[in-house]
């Protein structure tokens, strides 16, 4: 059987099914650097796929509905920073109890807008290069949302590597003691990493519900979270690898939609899991790899008490 | 200003009075949701806690829907608490539970019609291999390649759900349901049934295992030297390694009995109260387990109450969604509260409060 | 007194059940080397912490070149010219020289800039340095320099140094004296923290005694002796332990041409590692932290295990062999780490004797715990040992440092060992404490056990050790009789300067 897809389609889709893991992965990459494992990504990202989605909804403005995205994101990951930073508690017990509340908040925020439709989310304009033969579908003919995820890719990669809040910030996760011990503020800092997490991820979340789907359904991140914190690792902690790892995923969703649209002979269930069988076979792959793990911050999901 | 001070050892009565401190904090937040949601708080409350056991009109019902419920949970609780313990972190038990539900009621449905005193035994031992099986993908991948645990048992929960849609419509669908998506009743099929054992309790096999499960993890706990190696596992990995403790070994003790315990817990739920593989036969158990396990404080005892306490509101929530149109997202959201609220107060038994200005930076 | 630079007057600071400082006055004078001297747990720490901005004192005032000085953190203490190398380094190991000393200044320059500053600067004070290399690569002779050029580059007018030489060569000791004089001589004045006498009367101008808090009293270095300090210092005379001579006997543990890769990032790899000790003997090991000292350890207690015909004991290859069979056969060891690695912090003392005894004190039947016999073990050592609690219920964390030392090695003493292998054993424990605890590793090798004592304090080592021997780099040099070793020849063993330069200032 001649499969009937099409490069082009495929490629310009990969960006857009892309995006929403991306942002969440690079939220979460700057918590990690910070030394904070928050394994709320899910969770987070589910409130701001409602969030966003009503906001647009009501207010009928997509803008508005990013940041209200970004907004709830970030408060839900205010508690797991209260939680982890303040009162010390388990970064991984915390972590779980944010994705299980938010799943449970964002469904009953959520009940009176399932099946209604967001207002649409206009591509950016790029004149005549969105009319390049094969080029302009694949690059230039999405919304705004995608190129901003591939420039805070571009920002959180410049300011890790050269400025002075990314060597705090990477200091503070490799070494809080130290670093509380030349002055710097370890619980504060990470309590803007955790928010700034939270905050990507809700974005992330939104352009779920508002751009790559665009619908709220109960549950409808369906392990995105997940697959977020996977690239972190896959990554190696570097936002270009995420980069590359998020479109890789993308390009094996798109792909697995396509197969199931074209009627491959293969069962649905099969082409459907095939996502998290893969995402699972890279993490082995990454992890055997002794130089990638080495990257990690070496205090990851350890708690600080400044004992005196 | 406040500021916290280590205890020199963890509070014994801290330990135990903030499970208790939580669920009053629950029941406070938790009303002020039901308020905002436009229903009276107290009633909600009531309806919740109290309703489900008191109140005669529905007594009868759901007191013997309490252990219906806690049984799973309290099994699957039990075997997450061993790897929490030991820093093991199973975070995958609904993928676990569903394969042992699927590989029970396989091993039924293929010796259906065959009427033997052995089918159920052998589904049994079927549904805690499944979940064993499924939990020593990512038990092995960790020895083997370091891979990161919670992740990986977290998306082969995915992968489980996925494999049980396969199921339900295709092979272990009932060829006498029209077509229907589904497998055979097995209450109905007497050598394989997980019944009810004593009239109007709700006891059955399910919740026999899960008492019994508490009672192994309290002797190996504070009796036997495996169970110390998990605590000394968990709480100082190096010591435990000096201790001649073998890490790998204990990954996949700990991920090999909680696996076990989900698969039996899926297993008795698929032969018992929910009868048939369907699509969407798992309900969240394994998940809310994770919650239960904290509110127990890793504890076996502990675990014993938060697994009735959790079903309690499982039941309630069901009830408050019946009487008062509490709508089910809302009982989730509480639940999870329950668990933050937990993670708060937690800090009070290793750290004592005081009143006094901090110290510099 | 106009001339100086920093006095303090009646500090006090209490933490919960102890005075860490007791109404402490003392004076710097611009370019003076002044020494604060006293044993672990006279609140030396405490007091550098306050002058630091990282602790607030309770009452008393400080007074900075006249001007009243209450830093409110480090940062404040920094802008005000205090600079401070602490014992523990303040390092990232994954970040670089530059990275690193970026972070301790307020507003460093660009990049570029930096790195040629730290050139400079650290080839003036003749402590050459890579800005672009990976801290966690720097030997710990290396990585101080980091954090006194790091210091440097603010010119601070007060140094303070919180035992800087516990982890060099004699070598190196040398060029950071040098280093430090030349300081001085500009200008710089220099609190010195140290409880190793010979170097403060070579060193200092003159010298602060702390003693359980309070200043106990003060004196001229170079006018002193030895004696009269350490009397000061410990207040009480010292019982020295006694050292019965005794033939050797066979050869008990046997490590031949051993390598070990490392495990960690930035760990150590033991290369051709040679070593014999015999029933009776003391073999003691010297050389700089981190040169694979706990790596040498993990090797004989059987938490790192190796292929086989590189290490037997009695004859029986037990490269394979995990701790447990190790202790089977009376191999016991007790590592640095006290908390973490040799007991568990948040267990119970009883817990912890269980952690180590459970086999050679029969502490469990079929795998079931006999917890009866276990407190009785535990009892045993608290009492024997006479480690101060207030029972045996209490987690290993809520001990002091050296009476937690005292229970980890006592709890591998009362094992009867037939061969034990300790790291550091008298680390952060009191003189008499230390005593004791040296006293009962002599008569283990007494009654016909082979001990292996890892030390970084090289008097301890020369005054129990039958051998001695070195490590540095993970090579282990040939062992040599300890008796009449000089400290020369003892450096050399050590690598002497790690191959570094010498200062030439």
């Amino acid at each position: 059987m001649m499969l009937n897809i099409s490069l082009e389609l495929l490629l310009a889709s990969l960006m857009v099914a892309a995006t929403p893991i991306l942002l969440a992965a690079l939220g979460e990459l700057v918590t990690e650097k910070s030394g904070v494992l928050n394994l709320g990504v899910e969770g987070m990202m589910i409130i701001g796929a409602i969030c966003g989605f009503a906001v647009a909804v009501e207010t009928g403005s997509t803008i508005l509905g990013f940041i209200a995205a970004a907004l709830g994101g970030a408060v839900l990951s205010l508690i797991f920073a209260v939680l982890t930073q303040v009162l010390m508690s388990n970064q991984v017990a915390t972590g779980l109890a944010l994705t299980l509340f938010g799943l449970g908040f964002s469904a009953l925020i959520g009940q009176s807008y399932a099946g209604l439709k967001p207002p649409p989310v206009p591509e950016l304009d790029f004149g005549p290069l969105s009319n390049l033969p094969f080029v302009g579908p694949v690059l230039f003919q999405h919304d705004a949302m995608v190129y901003v995820s591939i420039a805070l890719v571009a920002a959180i990669w410049a300011v890790l590597r050269f400025s002075r809040v990314g060597l705090i910030l990477r200091a503070v996760g490799e070494n809080h003691d130290a670093a509380h011990a030349l002055g710097y503020k370890v619980v504060r800092i990470r309590i803007l990493a955790i928010l700034f997490g939270g905050a990507c991820a809700g974005l992330g979340g939104a352009y779920l519900s508002l751009v790559r789907v665009p619908q709220w359904t109960e549950g409808m991140t369906a392990g995105a979270g997940w697959i977020a914190l996977a690239l972190v690792v896959f990554g190696a902690w570097k936002p270009w690898r995420v980069l590359l790892g998020a479109y890789l995923f993308g390009g094996i969703t798109v792909l697995q939609l396509n197969l199931q649209a074209a009627g491959l002979a293969v069962p649905v269930e099969i082409l459907s899991m095939s996502p998290y069988v893969i995402t699972i076979l890279v993490l082995v792959v990454m992890s055997a790899d002794r130089r990638a793990s080495l990257n990690a911050p070496a205090t990851l999901g350890r708690v600080f008490h400044a004992s005196n | 200003m406040i500021r916290l001070e280590r205890r020199p050892s963890p509070s014994r009565m801290w330990t135990a009075l903030t499970p208790v401190m939580a669920v009053l904090a629950t029941m406070i937040a938790g009303g002020i949701m039901f308020a905002a949601l436009g229903k009276d708080p107290v009633e909600a409350i009531r309806t919740i806690f109290w309703d489900p056991l008191f109140n005669e009109q529905f007594a009868a019902y759901s007191r013997p829907q309490l252990l219906v419920k806690a049984g799973p949970l309290i099994l699957i609780a039990i075997g997450l608490s061993l790897g929490f313990r030991a820093g093991v972190w199973n975070i995958g038990a609904e993928g676990q539970y569903i394969i042992g539900a699927i590989c029970g009621a396989a091993v039924g449905l293929a010796l259906y019609p065959l009427d033997s005193p052995i089918v159920f035994p052998l589904m049994v031992l079927a549904g805690a291999l499944g979940g064993w099986a499924w939990a020593m993908i990512p038990a092995i991948l960790k020895t083997r390649f370091n891979t990161n645990e919670i992740l990986v048992s977290l998306l082969l929960v995915y992968v489980a759900e996925q494999l049980l849609a396969s199921m339900a419509l295709g092979l272990l669908r009932n060829p006498e349901g029209g077509g229907f998506p589904g497998s055979r009743n097995l209450q109905q099929y007497d050598a394989a049934a997980n019944l009810e054992l004593f009239a109007g309790t709700g006891v059955h096999w399910g919740v026999v295992t899960a008492f019994i499960a508490v009672i192994f993890a309290y002797v190996l706990l504070s009796r036997h030297l495996l169970g110390f190696q998990i605590r000394v596992a968990g709480s100082a990995p190096r010591a435990a390694r000096f201790a001649g403790v073998n890490p790998a070994a204990l990954v996949v003790i700990c991920l090999g009995i909680s696996g076990a315990l989900a698969g039996l817990a899926g297993m008795f739920e698929v032969a018992g109260p929910a009868g048939q593989i369907t699509i969407d036969f798992n309900s969240n158990y394994g998940f809310t387990a994770i919650i239960v396990a904290f509110l127990g404080r890793l504890n076996p005892i502990g675990i014993l109450l938060a697994g009735i306490l959790m079903a309690l509101t499982y039941i309630g929530g069901e009830l408050a969604q019946f009487m008062l149109g509490v709508p089910a997202a809302a009982i989730q959201a509480f639940q999870g509260m329950l668990l933050f609220f937990l993670l708060a107060v937690d800090v009070l038994s290793n750290f004592r409060l005081r009143l006094g200005k901090p110290e510099a930076a | 007194m106009t001339d100086s630079l920093l006095t303090l007057d009646n500090l006090t600071k209490a933490y919960p059940g102890v005075v860490a400082n007791d109404k402490v006055s003392l004076s710097i004078g611009p370019g003076e080397i002044h020494s604060l001297l006293g044993e672990n747990g006279a609140g030396k720490s405490t007091l550098v912490k306050m002058i630091y901005g990282l602790v607030k004192p309770d009452s008393g005032r400080m007074t900075l070149h006249g001007a009243p000085y209450a830093p409110a953190e480090p940062k404040a203490a920094r802008a005000s010219g205090v600079a401070m190398v602490f014992q523990h380094f303040s390092l990232f190991e994954a970040l670089d020289v530059a990275e690193n000393i970026a972070l301790g200044m307020e507003k460093p320059p660009p990049r570029r800039d930096l790195s040629e500053q730290i050139r400079t600067v650290s080839h003036a004070y003749g402590l050459p340095l890579d800005p672009g290399r990976r801290v966690g690569e720097l030997s710990a002779g290396e990585r101080q320099r980091v954090e006194i050029v790091r210091c440097l580059l603010q010119n601070p007018r007060l140094l303070i140094m919180d035992e800087p030489t516990s982890v060099l060569t004699p070598q190196e000791v040398d060029i950071l004296f040098t280093t430090l004089r030349k300081l001085s001589a500009e200008g710089t004045a220099i609190l010195y923290i140290s409880h190793k006498l010979d170097e403060i009367r070579s060193l200092c101008d003159s010298a602060t005694v702390l003693r359980l808090g309070k200043v106990v009293g003060s004196c001229i270095p170079a006018q002193s002796t030895a004696r009269e300090m350490a009397e000061m210092m410990i207040g009480t005379s010292l019982k020295t332990p006694t050292r019965p001579a005794g033939e050797p006997g066979e050869v008990l543990l046997n490590i031949t041409a051993l390598d070990l890769p490392s495990t960690s990032q930035f760990g150590t790899s033991l290369r051709g590692v040679d070593l014999q000790v015999r029933a009776g003997q003391v073999v003691g090991i010297g050389g700089v932290a981190g040169n694979g000292q706990e790596e040498l350890l993990s090797v004989i207690s059987g938490e790192a295990c190796v292929p086989t015909g590189h290490i037997t004991f009695k004859g029986q290859d037990i490269g394979g062999l995990g701790p447990n069979q190790r202790r089977a056969l009376g191999i016991l060891s007790a590592p640095e780490e006290r908390l973490g690695h040799a007991a568990a912090p948040d267990m119970s003392l009883v817990e912890n004797a269980l952690l180590t005894g459970t086999l050679r004190k029969g502490l469990s039947r079929n795998g079931f715990l006999d917890w009866t016999a276990t407190r009785a073990f535990a009892a045993d050592i608290i009492d024997t040992f006479d480690v101060r609690t207030p029972n045996a219920d209490v987690a290993a964390r809520a001990l002091s440092g050296g009476n937690l030392q005292k229970f980890v090695i006592g709890r591998e003493v009362l094992q009867a060992p037939t061969c034990l292998v300790v790291n550091q054993p008298t680390w952060g424990v009191d003189a008499s404490a230390a005593a004791a605890i040296r006293q009962a590793l002599l008569d283990l090798a007494q009654q016909g056990a082979a001990v292996v004592v890892i030390s970084q304090d090289l008097d301890e080592l020369l005054e129990i050790s039958d051998l001695f021997a070195a490590l540095n780099g993970g090579r282990l040099s040939a062992p040599r009789p300890a008796y009449g070793l000089t400290l020369d020849e003892i450096g050399l063993m050590m690598g002497g300067a790690h191959d570094m330069e010498v200062a030439h200032v």
